[in-house]
């Protein structure tokens, strides 16, 4: 019999299966047998591992057991999101062009310092109360459309990213596409990446766009900290 | 101030904690007055809901005064008397545009968690109602915090008391929403699952709305009373006939046009079906019970409506999707979208085509909260709606 539930799955199903034959045996009448069947198939389905409905239905859960390190390092090497915001084009595009307001709902990014047209300082948080820091310039642009910048000079995390602001089908806004690529690295600099990108790129940079997206269309981003709660 | 705070399942305390603060430039700071315990509390209390904390603040049922504004407030102001609505909307998205307040994309900042297992972001932000639904302390205290409080929050009248308005936070518009998603037409019988609060208001809603006749399900004679005596309905008990047939006999063979489960996940019946679902429940297989919903999809005549403001959070087993095709039926389902209703349901207290403190059966202080969850969950001293003045 193939196995197609996994570990975790097979343990909870025997130790349910299990308490369940035991209340079902333990109560007279049909409901107790109905219970101490379903509770015996149950046990079955956890030592056997297998489960005729996940057959029927094509499903299996026996893979899900084992994280696939390398394909987590293969996603970091780009990082594409995006986002329908409730605003013109031309209002996304004038707010994010000034890059001194990306803090303002990007978690890891400090600070930024523009100096001119094209230039940048970037300040990001790291673990421990330390800091990584960059110069960058803006590659291309086109107004109310598209920003392209990247990181220059040496630093510790070349980076690049891209903003793309798309009008949404009628009275839906506007898409925003961002994108983000830099060379995977290991060691301490891959530690440096992480206080950038957050433990997983892809969902740091989603978070970062519902932001973005919050204090465009109210002003605000939603909060609770700070809120009153229980002693526990 | 003090507050009913959760601290694990049937563990609810009244305990001291910090007076709210303005955290947001559109929030307001309300001073509650009255406040109530929902049928959905129970589910938080029986520990069904994931994501709770200890030291999580219940509630979203309640109303009070203004007492401060964030700068962005303009149509509030201190001493203004207000009716909260339960779920929180920023009233600028996509959805708040088109009045879908309850799937508000801004107002939930722990939106994200379920994205896995719902497809897409969860709806708004809602208060008290776990860390899911926003993580946002609710209003069984003295005073709460009101988000978006320019969007939300209705002023009411200084004629009318308390109770008379309360239930527009939730409950009213929840049974009204669920009347409306029947699409009544002249002639329509509407049968309703759970006589409940929100089944209460959904019979009285239906009437509202037009229908000739209204069958109310449950299977406690208190809460049968209630719908025959408040609601006017004619009334079924499932532990006494086999509601099917009945329902068909009562319908000349058709079945009836719409039907509300306002019952939700946690469904009694007698059944080997509702066995098999306490045993799937009891080991966590299986979420939800549906006993309730999968009566009235195959009680409902063809073409017909099933509306469901009974709350579901997960999986359910043995779903009758055959039946719901083959008779062409319609869905309809959802958090309430308590905004839009609020006018239009004070306008009807105010003509006093309902008066929905009709319901109320427990009036405690803030102190006895515990007590109040008790008696409510156990349907002690045939208790419908516990009040609770802080």
């Amino acid at each position: 019999m193939p196995r197609n539930i996994s570990d975790g799955e097979r343990i909870a199903s025997i130790i349910g299966g299990t308490m369940l034959t035991l209340l079902g045996l333990s109560r007279k009448g049909d409901a107790g047998a109905v219970i101490a069947l379903i509770g015996g198939g149950l046990a079955f389905r956890g030592i056997s591992g297998f489960s005729p409905v996940y057959k029927a239905l094509g499903m299996s859960t026996a893979d899900s057991d084992s994280s696939d390190v390398a394909e987590t390092q293969s996603r970091m090497v780009g990082v594409k999101r995006s986002v329908t915001i409730n605003r013109s084009p031309q209002e996304l595009y004038a707010f994010w062009r000034n890059f001194e307001n990306l803090p303002g709902f990007m978690k890891h990014l400090h600070s930024v310092k523009v100096f001119d047209e094209k230039h940048s300082h970037w300040v990001a948080s790291a673990p421990m109360n330390n800091t990584v820091e960059w110069n960058a310039e803006i590659t291309d642009e086109q107004e109310d459309k598209h920003i392209a910048w990247r990181s220059t000079g040496d630093t510790s995390v070349p980076n690049t990213g891209s903003v793309q602001f798309t009008p949404a089908p009628e009275g839906r806004g506007t898409q925003v596409l961002v994108q983000i690529r830099y060379e995977p690295q290991a060691g301490l600099l891959g530690k440096a990446y992480l206080s950038l990108f957050g433990e997983e790129p892809s969902q740091q940079i989603a978070e970062d766009l519902r932001r973005f997206k919050a204090l465009m269309e109210t002003g605000e981003i939603a909060t609770t900290t700070g809120q009153p709660k229980g002693r526990t | 101030m003090r507050a009913v705070c959760w601290n694990g399942s049937t563990d609810v305390r009244v305990e001291s904690v910090p007076d709210p603060k303005i955290l947001n430039p559109r929030d307001a700071i309300v001073k509650i007055t009255s406040t109530a315990i929902c049928g959905s509390d129970i589910h938080l209390y029986d520990g069904f809901i994931p994501t709770m904390e200890k030291g999580d603040i219940l509630g979203h049922e309640f109303m009070g005064e203004v007492v401060e504004v964030g700068r962005e407030v303009h149509n509030l102001k201190a001493g203004d008397r207000v009716v909260v609505p339960f779920t929180i909307a920023c009233g600028s998205c996509f959805f708040c545009n088109r009045k879908s307040w309850s799937l508000c994309d801004n107002s939930n900042p722990n939106a994200p968690i379920p994205e896995a297992l719902y497809g897409s972001t969860t709806g708004s932000g809602l208060f008290g109602y776990s860390h899911m639904f926003g993580g946002y302390a609710g209003g069984q205290a003295e005073y709460a915090r009101v988000p978006f409080a320019d969007v939300g929050p209705i002023k009411v009248p200084e004629g009318l008391e308390d109770e008379k308005v309360l239930f527009l936070s939730d409950i009213l518009p929840t049974g009204y929403m669920a009347a409306e998603n029947c699409n009544i037409q002249p002639g329509d019988t509407v049968a309703v699952w759970g006589c409940g609060p929100v089944g209460q208001f959904a019979i009285k809603s239906a009437f509202m709305l037009g229908a000739e006749r209204v069958i109310a399900i449950d299977r406690f004679p208190y809460r049968l009373q209630m719908a025959k005596e408040y609601g006017k309905a004619e009334v079924l008990n499932y532990a006494e006939v086999e509601i099917g047939e009945a329902l068909r006999e009562m319908t000349g063979g058709m079945g009836p046009d719409a039907c509300i489960d306002a019952v939700g996940m946690e469904a009694h019946g007698y059944g080997l079906d509702s066995v098999y679902d306490y045993a799937k429940q009891f080991v966590r297989l299986e979420t939800d019970r549906p006993t309730a919903l999968r009566q009235a999809i195959v009680a409902c005549r063809k073409g017909g409506t099933v509306s469901i403001p009974g709350v579901y959070g997960g999986f359910i087993d043995k779903f009758p999707i055959g039946a719901a095709f083959s008779k062409g039926l319609t869905l309809k389902m959802g958090q309430t979208n308590v905004h839009t209703y609020l006018q239009p349901l004070l306008e009807r207290i105010e003509r006093g085509e309902i008066d929905p403190s009709g319901i109320i059966t427990h009036r405690m202080s803030l102190n006895d909260a515990p007590r109040g969850y008790e008696v409510f969950k156990q349907k002690q001293e045939d208790c419908m709606k516990v009040v609770l003045k802080p």
